[in-house]
């Protein structure tokens, strides 16, 4: 008789570990400095010594908790009790988490002031926690966006590094993880801080150079444009680069590879959403009532974007802030109050555990709206379904982080050309037959056609 | 109008009703006791594995029936009077009270019940916590008891019997499988392949008991399962019995005189009608009278009963067409390794037939082409840890492509996911090593 008992290997190690009880509390020691640090206690505390501390025992508590998460694991899918989990089930934990990063961010945009930024006066804080570091980029003190970028790059860094672990067997995800974290981590950050250190004479513009218009919505904005053409060499190719960007080659990458290029390999939204945001995936809304309000939505904020900038370009070249009865600058405020921070900011990351981690890309971004157009119409990119292997389980759609019901279509063995998909691939991955494919192939108008055969007779194999 | 009544809303009932509303505006009613609305059986261990939530195994929302003037009616069928075509319906679901006997006229009848789980005379068989897992309230059952399972046993070495281990297994239940068979579902799989799901098993720290038969099961005063006893002599403690020894048709609902021919199912003819007018099966529950070449007469799949579905629903809008499945292909997934079937590939490969086996040196990968040894034509493919096109392998088989031609063009078939390896150039090597070996 064969026996055999490898018992070791747990496919789901619960919270159990003194390992991972340790990763926890070294991760959560780095936090409370950072917590601590807004309260202006003792100035010790500012010292260098305890923000590289606190963000190193961060970065050990997160990679340490990953790895004896996924260690015993066989390489695969690991979504067993997703459904169960309080922090991503919309349970007490995820809304606990919801209402503290919506706090967050209501702080970072409206109550800087909360955060330790005084327009007059040395910074405190967090703001002044985080000051070592940017002296040392950018030879300038911290400002809350500094607080945020940083923040922001370590959660894509560091929980990227879960997600790689995670999705280890695929190395489509594992490349495109990669991807995202290169990207935030030297074009979203390092870059822009060194540059801004190495400009500091020039007025300040934005250096990002993978933040395209319309997402990059101040772009066109008088002070940036005066930035860039006050700022030299570097100054003139930011602003080619940015119009060539939106204009030539964001149209050309998405005719070859659809809006993944983008979304889920470039973007910073992306990049957070797909690896700090993953575990909230399964939230979006898979209704079709949820798809009217995106289209609605995302187009109006697209409309708005366009007329908004269009306005400001001409109160840049006309001098003029009043058109008709429409005051340009009021505009300008307020899709930044609503669009720029409320939308993009407080809703699309505070509310990854209610509404899943697309929110922004899927209902608010103007970007992904072009993109999305583009990919619709005028691109090779199509998620193609292998005939008639699917079961309906319905794991695609569940696990569709833009909320598309691509079992819809996978069950009818018709291709997937959707405007919002963000080409992450986690529907090809999680299908337990292997019936979805991301495919960029050259017949872009025969996409989404033709639907699995009937397999009755030859004349209705069309008529579904 | 028209009047079609379709008993069961699974795979096979619904696609016939969904099919039959595409191509006219008869009456449509779907009755099923077991669920308001469909939902995807394949996914009900989605469901205990906290992948999925029920609703999120529903394919078509709750208002799509209302639009496309489908009716759903939660009932059980106890009687159908053929003579006077009309069923006796009784209310069902959880918050049914009402238990009076309504009757239903019919102008056309589809009987789409599916199957039940085997019981083969077990000592012990109807302990409570001892059932299979087919049907929603099968699952229901199983999350009912789930706290009281410490150990569990699996009874039979299929598709569903993996699953329920898996399932088990996710909330970290010690799990031992008993299989009848020398490897796991080596009545159908070659060896080696049979080999690998072994390893698959074995590999998450579940208990595999190969070449071992139940021999009872054991209950405690109050009627709970205690413990399995295997022929062998071997005794399990356990709170909870998986029975996945197979299905059979679900046909014991029908009164024993019927007027209906059936023998392990409901039989009907090439057009999937029964020997009773107006009356058909489809799916689990129906048993084809003459099956086509290679097929079984009973074949209780997911796709299967798609195709019937799709098939009856012409027939019932007046474009009557025989049941043609076309080349057979299949579907699981092991624990982690996919699998993919298309054609035949039997469990046992001799004359006139050989096979080409590959398979990967460390990663859970492999493929098996089964030609005739003088034709060198295949006739299936067996597909492991790797994804391949339905529409290419399928019409390989159809076409009678060589060996040779398949191995050379491989590549069509890619479906793996970008940048995945691309494992072909090794695999026709190791093809070409071995045709030369055996010239030489």
């Amino acid at each position: 008789m064969k026996y055999s008992n490898i018992s070791l290997a747990n496919p789901n190690p619960h919270f159990v570990t003194w390992q991972q009880k340790t990763a926890v509390a070294l991760g959560g020691v780095g936090l409370l400095f950072m917590v601590i640090s807004l309260f202006n206690l003792t100035q010790a505390l500012y010292q260098p010594l305890y923000l590289y501390g606190s963000l190193t025992l961060m970065a050990i508590g997160v990679t340490w908790y990953s790895v004896e998460l996924y260690k015993n694991t066989e390489p695969g899918i690991k979504n067993d009790g997703v459904w169960f989990d309080s922090l991503v089930n919309r349970g007490l934990l995820g809304w606990v988490l919801g209402v503290v990063l919506t706090a967050f961010y209501v702080l970072l945009y409206w109550y800087p002031q909360v955060l330790g930024l005084h327009e007059d006066g040395p910074n405190t804080g967090i703001v002044h926690f985080f000051d070592p570091l940017s002296q040392a980029l950018k030879g300038q003190p911290s400002s809350q966006w500094f607080v945020y970028g940083v923040l922001y790059t370590f959660a894509i860094l560091f929980f990227g590094i879960k997600f790689l672990l995670k999705y280890r067997h695929s190395r489509y995800h594992t490349i495109r993880t990669l991807s995202v974290m290169f990207f935030q981590l030297v074009f979203a950050f390092l870059l822009p801080e060194i540059l801004e250190g190495l400009n500091a004479s020039t007025p300040y513009y934005n250096k990002d150079f993978k933040n395209i218009w319309p997402l990059h919505y101040s772009f066109y904005y008088e002070w940036n444009l005066n930035g860039m053409l006050e700022g030299g060499k570097l100054g003139m190719f930011t602003l080619v680069w940015g119009i060539m960007l939106t204009f030539v080659i964001t149209p050309i990458l998405t005719y070859y590879y659809g809006k993944r290029w983008y979304c889920s390999w470039v973007c910073g939204c992306g990049g957070l959403a797909e690896t700090a945001g993953d575990p909230f995936r399964h939230l979006s809304d898979k209704s079709l009532k949820a798809w009217q309000i995106e289209r609605y939505l995302i187009h109006s904020v697209l409309v708005f974007v366009v007329i908004m900038t269009g306005l400001v370009l001409y109160t840049f070249f006309s001098g003029k802030s009043q058109i008709l009865f429409l005051d340009t600058y009021q505009i300008r405020a307020w899709y930044g109050f609503l669009i720029g921070a409320t939308f993009s900011g407080v809703i699309g990351v505070g509310f990854y555990p209610l509404l899943g981690n697309r929110v922004w890309c899927r209902y608010g971004c103007p970007m992904a709206a072009i993109l999305g157009i583009q990919q619709k119409y005028f691109s090779r990119f199509r998620i193609t379904s292998n005939s008639g292997q699917c079961i309906s389980c319905g794991n695609c759609s569940t696990y569709c982080e833009m909320g598309i019901d691509v079992r819809w279509y996978a069950q009818r063995g018709q291709d997937v050309v959707r405007a919002s998909c963000v080409g992450c691939g986690v529907c090809a991955a999680v299908c337990p037959r292997g019936v979805l494919r991301l495919e960029n192939k050259k017949d872009i108008f025969g996409r989404a056609q033709r639907l699995r055969a009937e397999v009755v007779t030859e004349d209705v194999h069309y008529s579904e | 109008m028209q009047k079609i009544v379709i008993i069961g809303n699974g795979i096979s009932g619904i696609t016939a009703a969904r099919h039959i509303r595409k191509r006219s505006q008869s009456t449509i009613i779907v009755i099923s006791k077991e669920t308001d609305y469909f939902f995807s059986r394949t996914a009900l261990m989605y469901i205990y594995m906290g992948h999925m939530r029920y609703q999120d195994t529903k394919p078509y929302e709750d208002w799509f029936w209302k639009k496309n003037n489908i009716e759903l009616r939660r009932a059980e069928v106890t009687h159908i009077d053929f003579d006077k075509k009309s069923l006796h319906l009784i209310p069902a679901g959880p918050h049914t009270t009402n238990e009076e006997s309504t009757r239903m006229r019919y102008d056309e009848l589809v009987i789409a019940t599916g199957s039940c789980p085997n019981k083969f005379g077990w000592p012990g068989q109807d302990l409570s916590n001892v059932f299979g897992l087919y049907s929603y309230q099968d699952l229901e059952r199983l999350e009912a008891i789930s706290e009281e399972i410490e150990q569990a046993v699996i009874v039979g070495g299929g598709l569903i019997g993996i699953e329920l281990a898996e399932m088990l297994h996710s909330r970290d239940k010690e799990v031992t499988m008993l299989v009848r068979e020398e490897n796991y579902w080596d009545n159908v799989l070659p060896p080696d392949e049979a080999q690998m799901v072994n390893d698959q098993i074995q590999r998450i720290g579940i208990k595999l008991h190969l070449n071992t038969e139940l021999g009872e099961i054991g209950g405690n005063a109050s009627g709970k399962v205690t413990e399995v006893r295997t022929t062998s002599g071997l005794v399990l403690p356990c709170q909870f019995v998986g029975l996945t020894a197979g299905v059979h048709p679900n046909i014991k609902w029908l009164d024993s005189n019927t007027p209906l021919e059936t023998d392990r199912g409901i039989l009907v003819d090439e057009y999937l009608a029964t020997n009773v007018p107006h009356v058909y099966a489809i799916g689990d529950c129906a048993q084809l009278r003459n099956p086509p070449p290679g097929r079984q007469p009973i074949e209780a799949v997911w796709y299967v009963g798609r195709i019937m579905g799709e098939t009856i629903a012409h027939t019932l809008t007046g474009h009557r067409v025989k049941y043609q499945p076309g080349t057979w292909f299949n579907s699981a997934k092991f624990i982690n390794l996919e699998y993919q079937v298309y054609g035949e590939v039997p469990p046992v490969i001799g004359p006139p037939f050989e096979s080409f086996f590959w398979q990967h040196a460390t990663k859970d990968a492999a493929l098996r082409m089964v030609y005739h040894t003088e034709t060198r034509q295949i006739i299936g493919l067996n597909v492991l840890g790797i994804r391949w096109k339905m529409d290419v392998c399928t019409q390989w088989i159809e076409r009678g492509a060589t060996i040779d031609h398949v191995v050379q063009e491989m590549r069509h078939a890619h479906f793996d996911p970008e940048l995945h390896k691309k494992y072909y150039p090794e695999i026709k090597q190791q093809f070409a090593k071995r045709q030369n070996s055996r010239i030489a």
